[in-house]
């Protein structure tokens, strides 16, 4: 009897987690797939007099496979994407080194200097670099640097979510960096090994998994780029209302009022977001081992 | 492998949510005394005083004012809300909403109503809120667009103000001489209202109707000439290129950087926030001609009050909107706190017309300017049925073309084939 009981434990300690799973993924998900096989039509007469929803197969998602302001937004998306990764992880990494070096002055207070942009909302974090980013505004030169060209936008959206990410990520690799034994340093530095080296050659090796699942979190947080040319946009003409796949979702939804395209893209841009991560974590446990 | 699905569930939160969520207000508790509440939607600053005033004289009726958002961003959260089954009772639209509106059956056919109210307005005024006969919002305010101008700045440079576009354009370039790190005005891409009524001046009629057939013209002659026009200013660099309502051009406007804004007749309320710096150094202007001598002006905005379909109080819900925009005490207040110039007829002679705007202090005759230009204002002869995909259109378009230095027009035929697109995909007979 008491085994049986026990048995019965693991299923009740995750209904919690499977209720909560049921009730914000699964529910909306199933609706957001329901709703793409739609669409709205109007009943006819000069303005509809109202209108109603029809069952019209994979019709949306013809729509929105052949919409040309998808696939450029897919493009921006990767753009800035290449410039947010490489340099979130790339800063991550070389400030968890700095920090983790012996008699380093002041690490705590600059470890969370770096850190306090993460906690900083990314919309306010975009409106703030907004206004260092307009001419009429802007203590950084916006006078003489044209932060909102057809080309440096991009750089300007992805420095603002690098500036918000890399604390996180530093926090990340440098726990991981304070996890290895001190031995292995205490040997090196036996050997007569320079910090510079131990850097390159035993703790960023030692560190790998960190890293590559802090790529992994920033890629995935590339997809989800919303909040920053989004807040960007009213300031500017170089971010246009569809600059990103979910401001492109976001349009069709919200302004263009048509949720069911809006969900066809969804579906779509969830099965391109599990790809990107089941190949990406396979990549990442390749490196644990 | 699990944080993998973690982070994948959480994914698919995060974008479904996107198309799940929607934001509104609850509204209609009968209470057990028979007292109605109402929930308002409107965007206008200081309207809460004018509120005020109806819900002392009408304790069984109870209104209470919202601010969700402004313009086209009320309209999208109007639909979401609808969808939802939980959007307000009353709601502002601006004009060029209203058709989107009725075909989506968010706002409620008030026909039954407003019999009373509908005799305090002209034909022309009405016809912005009847379509097929049935009347779906009581109009609030007409906004012709006017040339707004800093006096100081002209009397600086010793410019006249333009009467026609030619002049207008010489102007801009005689000030650019004179004072290059002052522009003449902005050219807007980000708000379309303002385009629109210069195209209306300009002879165009992007939308139009016959029976249920209809016929879309956004890249008409007319349209182009106007987006020549602008593009021949941008080009000069006589004229700013970044948005309204940006805090760039805030900025500018506040410094005296931009000397013009071409603007509907409720400008006054909004430079207070604008540019606070600037009392008493602005006046108004009609809108520059394309022949001289002619009097045509287009229309920025103006709005009517709407009763949504959600509402369980219409009949409560019409009465408000009808007081708010025909009684004298309520179009006084609106006047007073939001210089708005009223829709209806009875209004236009109010004694609160002879005041000027709080911020025009030096403008004694501002109403009567209005008064003069709002006859002769052209609108479309009707706002098709998916502005905002047009106006997400002209936005994005025309903010590329600024951006890359490429065609207006091309960018007015991009709008076009969008609009005619989206308006067959949702079942409308278009010729």
């Amino acid at each position: 009897m008491a085994a049986r009981n026990r048995a019965k434990l693991p299923y009740l300690l995750v209904l919690p987690a499977v209720a909560l799973l049921a009730l914000f993924v699964v529910a909306p998900g199933v609706y957001a797939l329901v709703l793409s096989f739609q669409a709205r039509k109007v009943t006819g007469g000069l303005l509809g007099g109202g209108s109603k929803l029809v069952f019209v197969g994979l019709d949306n998602y013809g729509l929105a496979l052949a919409d040309p302001e998808l696939w450029s937004s897919i493009a921006r998306m990767v753009l800035v994407a290449l410039l947010f990764i490489p340099a979130t992880v790339g800063f991550a990494l070389l400030f968890a080194l700095l920090l983790d070096v012996p008699r380093v002055k002041l690490a705590r207070s600059s470890r969370l200097a770096i850190f306090l942009p993460y906690a900083v909302p990314g919309v306010i974090a975009s409106l703030m670099w907004g206004f260092m980013y307009l001419p009429a505004t802007s203590p950084i030169g916006g006078d003489h640097i044209d932060f909102f060209g057809a080309s440096t936008v991009f750089f300007s959206v992805a420095n603002v979510a690098v500036w918000g990410s890399v604390g996180f990520n530093m926090i990340v690799i440098f726990t991981a960096l304070r996890a290895l034994p001190s031995e292995l340093y205490e040997a090196a530095r036996i050997d007569g090994c320079s910090e510079l080296r131990m850097a390159l050659r035993i703790k960023v090796p030692l560190v790998l998994p960190a890293i590559a699942m802090c790529t992994l979190f920033t890629a995935l947080a590339s997809l989800q780029l919303f909040n920053e040319p989004n807040t960007l946009r009213p300031l500017s003409n170089a971010v246009s209302s569809t600059w990103v796949p979910l401001m492109k979702i976001y349009e069709d939804a919200f302004v263009n009022s048509d949720v069911n395209k809006a969900a066809a893209t969804s579906v779509l841009f969830v099965i391109a977001a599990l790809a990107v991560s089941f190949v990406a974590s396979r990549t990442v446990s390749r490196v644990n081992r | 492998m699990r944080s993998q699905w973690r982070l994948a569930g959480a994914l698919v939160a995060g974008a479904l949510l996107v198309t799940g969520c929607g934001g509104g207000g609850g509204s209609d508790q009968p209470a057990a005394d028979g007292k109605v509440n109402l929930t308002f939607w409107d965007w206008d600053p200081n309207m809460d005083k004018v509120v005020a005033i109806w819900n002392q004289a009408h304790p069984d009726i109870h209104v209470t004012l919202s601010n969700p958002a402004g313009g086209d961003q009320l309209v999208s959260k109007m639909i979401t809300a609808h969808e939802a089954g939980n959007g307000p009772d009353i709601a502002k639209v601006e004009y060029q909403s209203l058709p989107a509106l009725v075909a989506k059956g968010v706002v409620a056919d008030i026909t039954q109503y407003t019999g009373d109210a509908a005799k305090d307005f002209d034909d022309t005024t009405l016809k912005a809120t009847k379509f097929e006969g049935k009347v779906y919002g009581v109009p609030q305010d007409v906004a012709p667009l006017m040339l707004f101008y800093r006096t100081d700045i002209f009397d600086q440079n010793g410019l006249k103000v333009p009467t026609t576009w030619d002049e207008f354009k010489q102007t801009a370039a005689d000030l650019h001489a004179k004072a290059p790190q002052v522009a003449m005005t902005n050219f807007d891409a980000a708000d379309p209202g303002w385009i629109t009524g210069l195209m209306q001046q300009g002879g165009a009629d992007w939308w139009s109707a016959s029976g249920t057939t209809w016929k879309v013209a956004i890249n008409s002659a007319q349209s182009k000439k106007v987006a020549d026009y602008w593009q021949g200013l941008v080009t000069a660099g006589t004229v700013a290129k970044n948005p309204s309502f940006s805090p760039q051009w805030n900025k500018q406007m506040n410094e005296g950087q931009i000397a013009t804004w071409i603007s509907g007749a409720w400008a006054p309320a909004q430079l207070g926030g604008i540019a606070p710096n600037t009392k008493g150094k602005w006046a108004v202007a009609p809108l520059p001609a394309w022949t001289a001598g002619d009097k045509t002006t287009g229309i920025w905005g103006g709005s009517a009050t709407t009763v949504t379909a959600d509402s369980k109080h219409a009949a409560q819900a019409a009465q408000f909107a009808a007081w708010l925009n025909t009684d004298d005490k309520a179009v006084t207040a609106q006047i007073q706190n939001i210089n708005v110039y009223p829709a209806a007829t009875s209004g236009r002679s109010l004694p609160i017309l002879s005041q000027p705007p709080a911020f025009f202090p030096n403008q004694a005759n501002y109403y009567d300017l209005v008064k003069q230009a709002a006859p002769s204002s052209r609108s479309f002869s009707i706002w098709g049925p998916n502005v905002t995909v047009t106006f997400s259109g002209y936005t994005d378009k025309f903010g590329a073309a600024l951006q890359n230095n490429t065609s207006f027009s091309t960018a007015l035929d991009d709008i076009q084939n969008a609009t005619v697109a989206d308006m067959k995909k949702l079942g409308f007979t278009v010729s």
